[in-house]
């Protein structure tokens, strides 16, 4: 056990709560409690700090303060810039059209396109990636050159195994091709500097010290959308709803100060995650780690360890103090194996996701780095002891 | 049994298995058929089809090719060394 604490290692899944956030919150519960688009004058502050955290989203996104709404999530900007920018799109002569998405994006990308599939007969082109995961820009730019293409959708980085993705060169195909380019900044918004070429961004706040609960969604002046849901006057007609104000508020301050701490953290947890990847396949045998080496986000490392069953080896380091996600069958709710993985090609059972959180400390991770080997050895003897005989391998299984 | 060439040397069952169970079978059992030859997984776990082929990339083995069944998947694996 890490002397101390300091082994929650699932900053990808939601980063504690940054303490900007916590005092903003915490201010704006006072004052920004009050329905921003009356005119009296409590909603008038509140309206007042939800303009003031709408410019310093934008600002960190490089886009103008009108052209950003807020969601209730990650998921619901997604979805919305997914259905909004294809059915402004879709007309007589597109018919349902056609919708392009990297085969490693956030499942709520690939939701939303199967949904447009579903319900509105658009085609969609899943387009591979290699083996570090990062998308084949050849057969994406072809796939978005094809006739009738509504919409191509690119992450800036991958949210399992931390690959950046070629946004800029991405953009600039889906500019030649007339094609708005949606980039999912979750994994890196708050992290690495934001993406540019885009035609709608979204992002998730938790993933980057805000709170649970706020989703942005960016569309650019430029870029077609229309709402596809009953229509709302909240959030520029984007987002239905009563907006939080106070969580946004929180949300938008977290975000400003990690753009602030950027250059510091990026080095810290850079420097920790480089560490893992080094140490994982010289400490355990047989186990391999994931996506690039280089040009990856700072916080995030996965790997996977061959003859171990994802699930136990979770449970095991929860025991011994470590909070880590896996992208194996037997931990998800589907108990289908993470589609990251597959789509590289690479081993999916004994999967570890370990994202660092602002503030990790050297002296958890080398505790870590201790308490991984003697697990996974652990969890192969008792697997190789149930294989051996038929029963109790499927009491296992 | 869905081989087109040869049969496979040696067939497993690990059907019904949960990765890492087929994984192991493979591992345990590869060598006993003769370099150059073939041995299949009948597997379905929807992990087995990602991981028997990134097996045989990690351990330098050939994956020869897998074909669907009605349920899961038939796997077919080449010994190279």
């Amino acid at each position: 056990m890490p002397a101390s604490g300091g082994g929650y290692f699932d900053a990808a899944s939601a980063e504690p709560l940054h303490p900007s956030a916590r005092e903003a919150l915490l201010a704006a519960l006072d004052d920004g409690w009050a329905d921003p688009a009356r005119l009296h004058r409590e909603g008038r502050r509140a309206r007042l700090l939800l303009d003031q955290a709408r410019e310093s989203v934008a600002a960190e996104l490089g886009c103008r303060p009108d052209e950003v709404s807020f969601a209730s999530s990650g998921t619901q900007a997604v979805h919305l810039a997914v259905l909004g920018a294809v059915q402004a799109r879709q007309s007589a002569s597109r018919g349902a059209g056609h919708l392009v998405a990297s085969a490693v994006e956030h499942s709520a990308v690939l939701n939303a396109a199967d949904w447009l599939h579903r319900v509105t007969g658009s085609e969609v082109s899943i387009t591979g990636v290699d083996a570090l995961g990062r998308a084949d820009l050849a057969e994406f730019g072809a796939a978005a050159r094809r006739d009738r293409t509504l919409l191509a959708c690119l992450q800036s980085a991958n949210h399992e195994v931390g690959t950046i993705q070629p946004v800029a060169a991405a953009a600039a195909e889906c500019q030649e091709a007339r094609v708005p380019l949606l980039v999912d900044a979750g994994a890196s918004a708050g992290r690495l500097p934001a993406p540019t070429g885009w035609s709608l961004l979204t992002a998730s706040a938790r993933k980057w010290g805000g709170p649970a609960g706020v989703g942005v969604l960016a569309v650019r002046r430029s870029a077609r959308w229309r709402e596809p849901f009953p229509a709302d006057d909240r959030e520029g007609r984007r987002v239905p709803g009563f907006p939080n104000v106070p969580e946004i508020l929180a949300a938008a301050a977290s975000l400003t100060a990690m753009g602030r701490e950027r250059v510091a953290l990026d080095a810290a947890l850079r420097a920790l995650s480089a560490r893992i990847r080094a140490a994982v396949p010289e400490r355990v045998p047989d186990a391999v780690v994931h996506g690039d080496p280089e040009d990856r986000l700072p916080h995030i490392v996965t790997f996977s360890c061959l003859y171990v069953d994802g699930e136990a080896l979770v449970t095991e380091l929860d025991r011994a103090g470590f909070s880590v996600s896996s992208g194996s069958a037997c931990v998800a709710d589907t108990r289908q194996p993470s589609h990251v993985l597959a789509a590289m090609g690479v081993l999916t059972h004994g999967n570890v996701r370990v994202s660092l959180p602002r503030g990790a400390r050297d002296d958890a991770v080398t505790a870590f780095l201790d308490a991984l080997p003697p697990i996974v050895a652990r969890i192969r003897q008792t697997v190789a002891a149930g294989t051996t005989g038929d029963t109790s391998a499927e009491a296992l299984a | 049994m869905t081989t087109q060439g040869e049969p496979p040397s040696l067939t497993l069952d690990a059907l019904g298995k949960k990765c890492p169970i087929p994984i192991i079978m493979l591992a345990d059992r590869v060598r006993d058929v003769a370099v150059g030859q073939t041995i299949e997984v009948l597997a379905d776990d929807p992990a087995a089809k990602t991981d028997v082929p990134a097996w045989c990339l990690l351990k330098s083995h050939e994956f020869v090719r897998a074909v669907d069944l009605p349920t899961g998947w038939s796997l077919l694996v080449r010994r190279s060394y």
